[in-house]
């Protein structure tokens, strides 16, 4: 027992509650399982450890130790790599695929909350040390509200309208609304779409959000959360029932069609309006700088 | 090995309309040529989509 006893077991409890607090199981399913999070758990109160330790050790001058910090910070460049790993070998088996830009995300998520725990340990055990409990358990709390706040991107919500449209056929061609789907040549199939199959229209608020919605993985993911959250009237053989997500080339409108199990036309409209939107489809042309000839680079 | 968007099969009621390197299903009825696409799409894991009144082809994904 020393003077850094207990400011390092704060920090790790801290660290190790904050990954706890980030780490839900929601409707994504992800992760379902007990030795999922074990290892979330497990990489956790590592992060928290590190973040710990780096206080007493610039404290004591021990500054070679720090330097283990950007050593550590390579191995949770590994989870990302195993989760992306884990998912992809997984949604190969899944009714409605994830697609690979839903699964990059995921995998960024875990790896930047990693270092928000170490992040939060390293603020708590500083305050600890410098003041006294009370302004470490103040640093922990905005710790903890920072990451929470860090964890939360936008929803599809945000930058888009959702509206629901009854899909109808034209000859073998199946609409939503004006948008063009696929060609179902069975009337049976087409009986079958139009008694399960609902549509829902996104309108993009913007220009930005219009490139952000066209973007093939989103839309895949906004496919996958649904099927996820209210069930696929779907088999392996039956590839004709299948939900898809075209766009109006002339607006940047995207029309979904979906086979849900539960037929409630409100809840399939509020988990489109919560599909996350990924990082990496983010586009925003909007942003840049436009040189005008004359001008002085005014935002466009 | 699987043929992704290549046409697998065609089934037609009118054999005039089509020749070439895909098997060719000519069928009687509208309901004969329904049964057998629907078969076939299940046999071959493919869509069955109509190009016209009376010809359908499959077409996997």
């Amino acid at each position: 027992m020393n003077e850094y006893t207990f400011p390092i077991l704060y920090g790790v409890a801290v660290g190790v509650l904050t990954r706890l607090y980030l780490l839900r199981t929601d409707y994504r399913q992800y992760p379902t399982y007990l030795h999922g999070r074990t290892i979330h758990i497990a990489l956790g109160a590592i992060a928290a450890g590190l973040g710990t330790v780096a206080v007493p050790a610039i404290m004591e001058k021990e500054f070679a130790a720090i330097t283990f910090l950007a050593l550590a910070a390579s191995q949770f460049r590994d989870v990302r790599n195993m989760e992306r790993n884990t998912l992809n070998e997984l949604d190969q088996y899944e009714l409605v695929p994830r697609g690979k830009t839903y699964i990059e995300g995921i995998a960024i998520v875990f790896e930047g909350r990693n270092y928000l725990v170490i992040f939060v340990s390293f603020l708590s055990t500083l305050f600890y040390l410098v003041w006294n409990v009370w302004a470490a358990l103040a640093a922990s709390a905005i710790g903890m509200m920072v990451a929470r706040r860090f964890m939360s991107g936008s929803r599809l919500k945000d930058i888009a309208d959702v509206k629901y449209v009854k899909p109808h056929f034209e000859g073998a061609g199946l609409y939503v609304d004006n948008i063009y789907i696929m060609n179902i040549g069975l009337p049976a199939r087409r009986e079958e779409i139009l008694r399960y199959g609902m549509g829902f229209i996104l309108t993009p608020k913007n220009f930005n959000a219009r490139t952000t919605i066209a973007n093939l993985g989103q839309r895949q993911a906004i496919l996958h959360d649904v099927s996820t959250a209210l069930g696929i009237y779907r088999d392996s053989g039956t590839p004709a029932l299948v939900p898809l997500a075209k766009r109006d080339l002339n607006d940047g409108r995207v029309g979904i069609f979906i086979l849900p199990q539960v037929e409630d036309i409100e809840k399939a409209k509020a988990v489109i309006e919560n599909v996350p939107v990924l990082e990496s489809a983010i586009r925003m042309p909007g942003e840049r700088r436009w040189k005008r000839r004359g001008g002085s680079g005014d935002d466009a | 090995m699987t043929h992704e968007k290549m046409i697998l099969a065609v089934i037609t009621i009118n054999g005039e309309a089509v020749a070439g390197g895909a098997p060719i299903f000519v069928c009687r009825t509208k309901e004969e040529m329904e049964r057998i696409a629907a078969n076939l799409e299940a046999i071959l894991d493919g869509i069955a989509h109509e190009l016209s009144d009376g010809l359908l082809v499959i077409v996997k994904h």
